[in-house]
């Protein structure tokens, strides 16, 4: 196994609400070996973007982590903020579900490149002119010196996520974390940035970590896919894996919650009940209460990550018992 | 009120809309028109239901608010049951207003925060003067019931319910004053994957027992198909194909319809080539001449920038605006 | 753009009008100038030749459209203390008025602005909420009970300073500090909820995710989009220079155009009131089309976009 480029090891984050303290990640162990692109899906609340969010530092005083998050041999949970900062956008950048309001509504999208390119590459005045147009240019933005001059109001959402994606590459980091990048957008708009997206990683080999609420984004666009319930990755395989033999209850349970859009129809198969509250999860594991393969020892204790297959990890204590 | 038997319960005609608005910003500029639903036709019979799909910005959640009288139109008429449907405000439409309801997309927001949602529930009731309110509390109970939600749920605040559980709840306000059509404006867009499909079957149970007509708007083809009787796709406030969603998403015709279909990522099918439109929906306020949509149209010809399609029916039932559709082209 | 100024001018001139014709009436119906100018035991004939010589004989609407008149060729009418014109007397005042108010103003905005800022970078701390309670001391405390304090203290308590009159700077000390602290209280309040808002918008953490310093994103993302609606504030803050000391010039015996309004209500001196009261209802009306005009400039989002 080749070094990985990120690798999360039992990263737990509690947030002080001020009230009580609340924990979002219940250790979260995950790998990302360079190139690789993988998935993380779940509903809300369940820590994909939290996950990530911990991992560079970006989620602000209330949150307390745990764990580590290691990057080119350094721990980064933990360290100083310039370690941070110099990781950030520079190594590993990340791009937000709405686009538009990720950017500066007071700034020429021109300026908001610029400041990456000063930031990451030292580049003002002209040449960061030139290479902030080769950038909008390179994520297919038609007249690229004109949209430079463009404020984010003026332009669509799809454009400017593109923009997002410009600004992204202007460090040409080494991981990209998509987070929800096409939620806010349009079907058409959606099948455009993913495609854009796809592109950039055949041209750059750059790693992506894409989050999503939707099997099917990280399906069409991962290798690897981690399923998240509750603030625990609870299954972790690949893509073709996932949707032949997935292991963990909850993961067969959102496959045929799915409708199809050909060939016959059929009732969909609901998971009963709602996703637990994070201040008020269920005793072992989280999932038990809408499980439909419930035995009384899923309530003992949460179950560890077992190994299914070869690299098909899953945390049910069924799961094991398949290949033992 | 004497309409025939086979009488749709909505027969929509021509619907349009048009927003005078000012172009390029809010202070100058002249004035423009806005078409919002520029010529949409539908029928919907009882217990059935249309799905209304298409972008942000195609005129779907107007045609929706059309429907049921909450906007006025510019030109059309619409028919429920056979009769015209009455200005809004009138004693008429108020009454018409009790066999059509509506379910949003935010239950948070179409709850009042401050209310237990049991007197919510039975709120409709007391607006129309229905029952006395021992009788408005069985009702309610009774209908909270058959959304699946249970007794106790009645004295509970919206903030205390899940997402899913607030949209039982609007669902059975909507559903109290026993009408024949709901209108559904994304109703399950906000809600997680893992509940969606509850609040799809509990739709679909609905429609069973109840011979309930939806009008289903989303943007989710997937959810689309799985409740809908018909399906019309929408495009710049036109209707640019319509009919069995089976055969629609299946083998589109209309090419926007095909860049739809081909946009939804399938899990199983890795690699297969996609047809990637270019750019963004024109702005309604300049709709391109000719067909609307040569502007992002892969296949569009001269014709097409001049002519603007109407819908034809195809042998396969479906009907279907674009000049360039297989059996359109001698037409 | 002409034509919008243009609109916005005409509006600004009829809130003027509208503001002199109400205080034209209510003036005229709440007192009779003639008596409390003239003494009480005065003769009827000369409270007659008074009431004759200032036309207050003719019915309320004919003098009104006679002011009408003489106000639209600039000319406010004369006092009827003293008899010149009051547009005379207003302007001498002005600069005694602008001597605290101009002081206070900065004042307002050198400590509300930053405090307004650290307070909200350092959200729930002691500096924060100490700032708050401040903050909601400063305005609800009524500024002649602040005032009333802070004489007690500083004159005469310790002595430092005077009391009231205005023979030299340490006279506009106290003024200057009464005005500028229950402003400055606003304004810190109204920075801090600027600041949290943009500091919880997306474009913050993306900057942030961008790898910029969190010293960076302050200054270059949050400061700039806070200024945009605490600029508004301060803007209409200008349109209170003129007569916003109208109680703290009275407390202190400063002899602005807040106090000649006061002896002028209290003496009925029609000319002079109406002559302030256009005034201020000019330069509020000035503040608000300035601040229109700003808000434009610094806010792409209300420019106009040429397509």
């Amino acid at each position: 196994m080749p070094q990985p480029l990120i690798d999360i090891r039992k990263l737990t984050v509690d947030f002080d609400t001020g009230r009580r303290i609340v924990r979002a990640l219940h250790g979260v162990d995950l790998a990302v070996q360079p190139g690789e692109a993988v998935g993380l899906v779940g509903e809300s609340g369940s820590g994909k973007s939290v996950t990530w969010l911990a991992a560079l530092g970006l989620l602000g005083s209330r949150a307390r982590l745990g764990g580590q998050v290691l990057f080119e041999g350094r721990n980064l949970v933990g360290s100083a903020v310039a370690e941070l900062e110099a990781v950030r956008g520079a190594c590993i950048a990340m791009i937000f579900q709405d686009p538009s309001s990720s950017l500066d509504p007071v700034y020429r999208i021109g300026k908001q490149l610029g400041e990456a390119l000063q930031l990451h590459r030292g580049m003002a005045g002209t040449a960061a002119l030139a290479e902030a147009a080769r950038l909008l240019d390179r994520v297919g933005i038609a007249d690229a010196r004109r949209r430079l001059g463009d404020y984010p109001h003026e332009l669509s959402g799809g454009m400017n996520q593109r923009v997002m994606i410009a600004m992204a590459l202007a460090a040409e980091p080494q991981m990209l974390v998509a987070d929800e990048p096409t939620t806010a957008l349009d079907a058409t708009i959606q099948a455009q940035i993913l495609e854009l997206l796809q592109e950039i990683r055949r041209d750059t080999g750059m790693a992506l970590v894409l989050i999503s609420h939707d099997l099917g984004v990280v399906a069409e666009n991962t290798d690897r896919v981690c399923v998240m319930y509750a603030g625990r990755i609870v299954e972790d395989a690949p893509i073709g894996t996932i949707f032949a033999e997935p292991a963990h209850p909850y993961t067969r349970g959102l496959l045929s919650a799915l409708p199809e859009l050909t060939g016959p129809r059929r009732r969909l198969v609901a998971i009963p009940g709602v996703v637990p509250e994070p201040w008020n999860l269920p005793r072992g594991c989280s999932f038990a209460p809408r499980c439909a393969a419930f035995e009384a020892a899923c309530e003992a204790a949460a179950p560890a990550s077992v190994e299914v297959a070869q690299g098909h990890w899953a945390a049910c204590i069924r799961a094991g018992g398949r290949n033992l | 009120m004497n309409a025939p038997l086979d009488a749709p319960l909505v027969q929509a005609e021509n619907l349009v809309r048009h927003y005078r608005v000012r172009r390029g910003g809010r202070l100058f500029g002249e004035h423009a028109t806005l078409r919002a639903v520029d010529g949409v036709s539908f029928a919907l019979q009882a217990g059935r239901t249309l799905g209304l799909v298409g972008e942000s910005g195609c005129g779907k959640t107007t045609t929706a608010r059309l429907v049921l009288g909450l906007l006025t139109l510019t030109a059309g008429t619409i028919r429920v049951d056979g009769e015209i449907l009455p200005g809004a405000g009138t004693a008429r439409w108020r009454s018409l207003r009790q066999v059509m309801q509506m379910v949003f997309q935010d239950p948070l927001a179409a709850l009042d925060r401050r209310v237990a949602v049991g007197r919510q529930v039975m709120e409709p009731l007391a607006i129309h003067g229905i029952a006395n309110a021992g009788e408005r509390r069985e009702r309610a109970l009774a209908i909270l019931h058959s959304v699946g939600l249970q007794a106790h749920h009645f004295d509970r605040y919206p903030h205390e319910l899940s997402g899913g559980q607030r949209q039982r709840v609007v669902l059975a306000r909507a559903l109290i004053l026993s009408p024949r059509l709901l209108v559904c404006d994304e109703p399950i867009s906000a809600l997680d994957v893992s509940i969606q499909a509850q609040v799809v079957n509990l739709l679909l149970d609905l429609q069973a027992e109840r011979g309930l007509a939806y009008l289903f708007i989303s943007h989710d083809l997937r959810m689309v198909r799985q409740v809908s009787h018909e399906v019309a796709v929408m495009y710049l406030g036109r209707i640019v194909e319509q009919g069995d969603p089976d055969l629609l998403f299946a083998a589109p015709a209309h090419p926007y319809t095909q860049a739809l279909v081909s946009a939804i990522p399938v899990a199983t099918e890795r690699g297969r080539k996609r047809l990637i439109l270019k750019g963004d929906p024109p702005n309604p306020v300049s709709v391109p001449p000719g067909c609307a949509f040569h502007t992002r149209c892969p296949m569009a010809v001269a014709r097409c920038r001049a002519e603007t399609p109407a819908l034809r029916l195809l042998d396969d039932g479906r009907r279907v605006a674009c000049h360039l559709a297989p059996g359109m082209a001698d037409a | 753009m002409m034509r919008y100024l243009a609109g916005r001018l005409l509006r600004a001139m009829l809130t003027i009008f509208l503001v002199v014709t109400f205080a034209f009436f209510v003036l005229r119906l709440s007192g009779d100038p003639a008596l409390l100018i003239m003494s009480v035991d005065a003769p009827p004939e000369s409270i007659a030749a008074f009431r004759q010589s200032w036309g207050l004989d003719q019915p309320v609407w004919v003098q009104y459209l006679a002011y009408i008149g003489h106000a639209l060729t600039g000319d406010l009418g004369n006092s009827m203390r003293d008899g010149r014109p009051a547009i005379q007397l207003v302007v001498e005042r002005i600069p005694a008025t602008l001597a605290i108010t101009v002081p206070a103003f900065l004042l307002k905005i050198a400590i509300g602005v930053p405090a307004g800022i650290y307070a909200a970078l350092h959200r729930n701390s002691l500096a924060d909420r100490l700032t708050m309670v401040l903050s909601v001391a400063g305005f609800t405390m009524p500024s002649f009970v602040l005032a009333l304090l802070l004489v007690l203290l500083f004159a005469v308590r310790l002595g430092w300073l005077p009391s009231s009159g205005a023979d030299g700077i340490a006279y506009a000390i106290l003024p200057i500090v009464t005005l500028g602290a229950a402003g400055a209280a606003i304004l810190a309040r109204f920075t801090r909820s600027a600041m949290l808002e943009v500091l919880g918008q997306p474009f913050i953490r993306a900057a942030s995710a961008k790898g910029l310093p969190w010293r960076r994103v302050v200054a270059e993302h949050a400061l700039p989009n806070a200024a945009i609606p605490t600029t508004t504030i301060i803007g209409f803050m200008v349109g209170t220079l003129i007569a916003g000391a109208v109680v703290v010039e009275s407390v202190f015996a400063w002899p602005g155009v807040g106090r000649l309004l006061v002896v002028a209500v209290a003496n009925r001196d029609l000319a002079v009131v109406q002559a302030i009261l256009l005034l201020v209802a000019a330069t509020m009306v000035s503040a608000n089309i300035a601040v229109d005009l700003l808000y434009g400039w610094i806010d792409p989002r209300m420019r106009q976009v040429p397509r």
